[in-house]
């Protein structure tokens, strides 16, 4: 008789409820992010050139044919930005996931090893998070110039060690647990340990961190771009959309309210799904 | 002196997640005279805390207090709104709770704390406070009682720290104390003067108490009268003697009887084969080695044992004494120093990583905690499935029906495979942890403290199951635990450890005549017993003043029980290390004295008159 066969397992009953437990600022935040992800899907296949002029004025208000008005160069905004999105969300979105599986592979590593191996990662990492990051990702792009790859890697590189720090703390509480010393007693190898044993327990929180640094790595792309190292034109991300159309400001335009609007909405909501995932719910934590 | 408590109909819910509610305490009534103690007695889960915490009008988070009444002297406690609640916390009913090293603040002097009560209330000057803080000191027997005010809470042991929180309670000259297991967390040996202080004091100052515990033979010792507790409701009340010699309730018995437990058998070991594991002169500890090969600090220090196949040794010693790291010499997970460990005649390999599948399979660690030996993120069909597979690579039905197996075998039910940890019972989960250690098929299981963060009656079920493995699969146990009574009741061989020396070894069949260790000794008399009288005896036979000795300069090699041992000797025990001697009857001592020697020790039980101090 298989045992699996007799009533839905653990995972699928909670899959099916998951959502139930969630806040309404929650669910609002996944809606948000829901329709950035899927503008940035779309966007790359629209009718739309991103760089075409137009006859309309320079930083014109919002009206019926230009929705968010137009940029500097009398350009129409809602197209700027929704070609903006996937740069925007993609640069981050594959840094954030560099740095944090580099992060919690080397953290889980340092905490499970321990040592000379655990001193000589931390050692290094902690070298690399005594540089400014800013600073760090001036000096690395001026080098090497600007280009979308390096703007992940920049990003990747600067979001490594905070990631590798908080993994590896949730860790070492874990590796001292009784579970994991009776999986070693065992004879399990470190990478067993390290994803079934440790990983698993500490999924909200990395989690979590992941959700925090791509608010981060969206604000760090947005800065780049707004000193004008970011994504250079005619593509622009969110960052370079307000840069570039500063000179709207003593105006109030849309031209440079809307793309900082984008920016804005999209950390508030991952910030709010954050606060609604595993172990961070008040649900969970009144159980454990 | 203390006032009249009544409590009727006392209910209590849990409010549970959706919005219903669970009774917790269902309507439970007595009443205790001024100067009673009475006991609560039940286990985990039979609400005899929160009973506690109701008696001081509080419920703890997530419950509430829907019903009855609850009168000390003449207030009304239910009917007080929570200012008047708070005038009454501190002052006129105290608290003394389980973990005293948990409710100091490690930052603030003893004394600023234990006056605390007296300055919120504003009972009295802080000098006057002060002066009454060392006479209840003085009072509980505490060492320098002038001066222990001044110490931080790190630097008093955990049983004088009990007692301090003892003070704390006493300062407002409370009209009823509520003590919440205040000696489960000490050792046996220290449990003894905590008691004894605790039951001075209470009997001297007239104090009404109500003394909440699962240990039956405590309360024999402290309580005018027990109320037993079982899932919240009271199952029988009445005075100490009566419960103890002639329970009235099936549950009441069954306590009784889990607390005498009864020798479970095994199997006759064929002496002259190889034993199935020998720990020969093992040095071990922790921190780097010193010149001597000795490591920094010292856990076991030259512990020779054998274990034969399908037999259990029990490893017996108070916290401290080295018994779990000795099981994890063993296992691999610590690297001894010096000696060495054989399994089957072949010398096994210091650590984990050097040892083979094979070797690693045949020996099994099983942890006290089951909370946290079992990964709380893993099923528990994912849990007894791993070392199958590791083992035995077993896969698909094979695998669902191994674990089936060891789900009957542990006696759990089939449904309980694919529940999370956090759903299974505390028993349960030990069930389970045991389960895991048999997945492997091993020769040898290591099992240190199985029983000791369980319910009486469930411990005793766990032993049973024990016994019962080692009948059908023939599996050796190396059991630790610092409870003698449980150790007699699986074990064939009996070592004693005391800080990190082995002080004695015999059988089981030699306990009860055989010359003892006086370690061992002052251990085996400090097990409390269901008679009411056995405080009084135990404690006047503790009294007698040590011999005399010089402190020695160089403590190596020399007996680590000398400086509270009643049988040293000044010129011989503070100078020499000890001859390991082979008594008759197989039992090893560690000891300079004569077997006759320790057996006079052992019949001075006598009672005499308590003489103040």
């Amino acid at each position: 008789m298989s045992t699996a066969a007799l009533v839905p397992s653990a995972a699928t009953v909670r899959k099916r409820n998951w959502l139930t437990h969630w806040s309404l600022a929650g669910k609002l935040g996944l809606a948000v992010i829901a329709f950035w992800g899927a503008v940035a899907l779309v966007a790359p296949f629209l009718p739309v050139a991103l760089g075409e002029m137009s006859d309309a004025g320079v930083f014109e208000g919002v009206s019926v044919q230009h929705w968010l008005g137009t940029d500097y160069l009398g350009r129409d905004m809602l197209v700027r930005i929704v070609a903006g999105t996937p740069y925007t969300i993609g640069v981050a979105l594959v840094a954030t996931l560099i740095a944090c599986t580099l992060g919690a592979v080397l953290g889980l590593l340092a905490a499970v090893a321990g040592g000379w191996l655990d001193q000589a990662i931390s050692r290094f990492l902690d070298t690399l998070i005594s540089i400014p990051s800013k600073m760090l990702s001036l000096v690395i792009i001026a080098g090497f110039g600007s280009s979308v790859p390096l703007l992940i890697a920049v990003a990747a590189i600067v979001y490594t060690p905070g990631c590798f720090r908080i993994i590896r703390s949730l860790a070492v509480n874990i590796n001292a647990m009784d579970y994991v010393v009776v999986a070693r007693a065992r004879g399990e190898r470190r990478p067993y340990i390290m994803r079934r044993e440790i990983l698993p327990n500490i999924a909200g929180p990395l989690l979590a961190d992941m959700g925090l640094r791509f608010v981060y790595a969206l604000r760090l792309l947005a800065s780049l771009s707004f000193l004008g190292l970011g994504v250079q034109p005619p593509m622009a991300d969110w960052g370079s959309l307000v840069r570039e159309n500063l000179g709207a400001l003593p105006v109030g335009g849309a031209a440079v309210l809307a793309p900082a609007l984008a920016i804005a909405t999209l950390t508030i909501a991952v910030t709010l799904v954050i606060d609604n995932l595993p172990g961070h719910t008040d649900a969970d934590r009144e159980t454990h | 002196m203390g006032a009249t408590v009544l409590v009727n109909e006392l209910r209590v819910v849990a409010h549970v997640a959706g919005g219903g509610e669970t009774p917790i305490v269902k309507d439970v009534s007595f009443r205790i005279e001024p100067g009673e103690v009475l006991a609560l007695i039940g286990e985990s889960g039979s609400g005899k805390t929160t009973i506690g915490l109701a008696l001081m009008g509080y419920a703890r988070r997530g419950c509430s207090i829907v019903g009855g009444s609850v009168r000390i002297g003449d207030t009304d406690v239910l009917g007080l709104s929570e200012a008047g609640r708070r005038q009454l916390r501190g002052r006129r009913v105290a608290y003394i709770a389980q973990s005293a090293a948990a409710s100091f603040n490690p930052s603030r002097t003893i004394m600023d704390q234990v006056v605390e009560t007296a300055h919120i209330h504003s009972l009295m000057p802080r000098a006057e406070a002060e002066k009454k803080a060392v006479q209840l000191f003085r009072e509980l027997a505490l060492p320098h009682p002038e001066t222990i005010g001044q110490r931080y809470p790190h630097q008093v042991s955990g049983g004088q720290l009990q007692r301090l929180m003892a003070a704390m309670a006493l300062m407002s000259d409370p009209d009823l104390v509520i003590l919440d297991e205040p000696t489960t967390a000490l050792d046996v040996t220290t449990q003894i003067e905590v008691l004894h202080a605790f039951r001075r004091v209470v009997r001297e100052r007239r104090t009404t108490a109500v003394y909440v515990t699962h240990d039956l033979a405590v309360v024999a010792q402290m309580a005018d009268r027990i109320l037993v507790l079982r899932d919240g409701a009271q199952r029988e009340i009445g005075a100490t003697p009566q419960i103890i010699s002639q329970p009235q309730d099936d549950y009441t018995r069954s306590l009784i009887a889990a607390a005498n437990p009864k020798a479970r058998g095994g199997e006759a070991v064929a002496e002259g084969a190889t034993p199935l594991l020998e720990v020969r002169q093992l040095v071990a500890g922790y921190g780097p080695l010193d010149k001597h090969g000795k490591p920094a600090a010292p856990v076991l220090d030259d512990v020779s044992l054998k274990l034969h196949r399908g037999q259990a040794i029990g490893v017996i010693g108070e916290s401290g004494s080295g018994k779990t790291t000795l099981a994890r010499v063993v296992a691999g997970l610590i690297g001894p120093a010096g000696g060495q460990v054989l399994f089957d005649g072949k010398p096994l390999p210091r650590l984990v990583e050097q040892r083979s599948h094979e070797e690693l399979r045949r020996i099994q660690i099983v942890f006290q905690m089951a909370d946290t030996a079992l990964n709380p993120s893993h099923t528990i069909a994912d849990i007894l499935a791993r070392p199958l597979q590791l083992y035995r690579g077993l896969k698909g039905d094979a695998l669902d029906k191994r674990i089936a197996q060891l789900l009957d075998l542990v006696q759990l039910p089939q449904a309980c495979a694919r529940r999370l940890p956090a759903g299974l019972s505390g028993g349960q989960k030990q069930r389970v942890n045991l389960a895991r250690a048999l997945a492997a098929d091993p020769d040898l299981i290591l099992c240190d403290e199985v029983t000791s963060a369980l319910d009486t009656v469930v411990g005793a079920a766990i032993l049973d199951l024990l016994a019962q493995l080692r009948k059908e699969l023939g599996v050796a146990y190396m059991f630790i635990s610092h409870d003698l009574n449980t150790v007699r009741a699986v074990c064939d061989d009996i070592v004693v450890l005391y800080a990190g020396q082995k002080v004695e070894a015999m059988s089981r069949s030699a306990f009860s005549h055989a010359p003892r260790h006086p370690y061992f000794h002052l251990l085996a008399t400090s097990v409390p017993e269901l008679r009411p009288e056995w405080l009084d005896q135990v404690g006047a036979a503790r009294r007698a003043t040590l011999p005399l000795i010089a402190a020695p300069a160089d403590r190596a090699g020399l007996c680590s029980f000398l400086d509270r041992c009643p049988l040293r000797v000044a010129d011989q025990c503070d100078t020499r290390t000890p001859p390991r001697r082979e008594l008759e009857g197989g039992v090893e001592v560690f000891c300079h004295r004569s077997a006759a020697d320790l057996l006079a020790l052992q019949r001075v039980p006598e009672p005499r008159p308590e003489v103040a101090a």
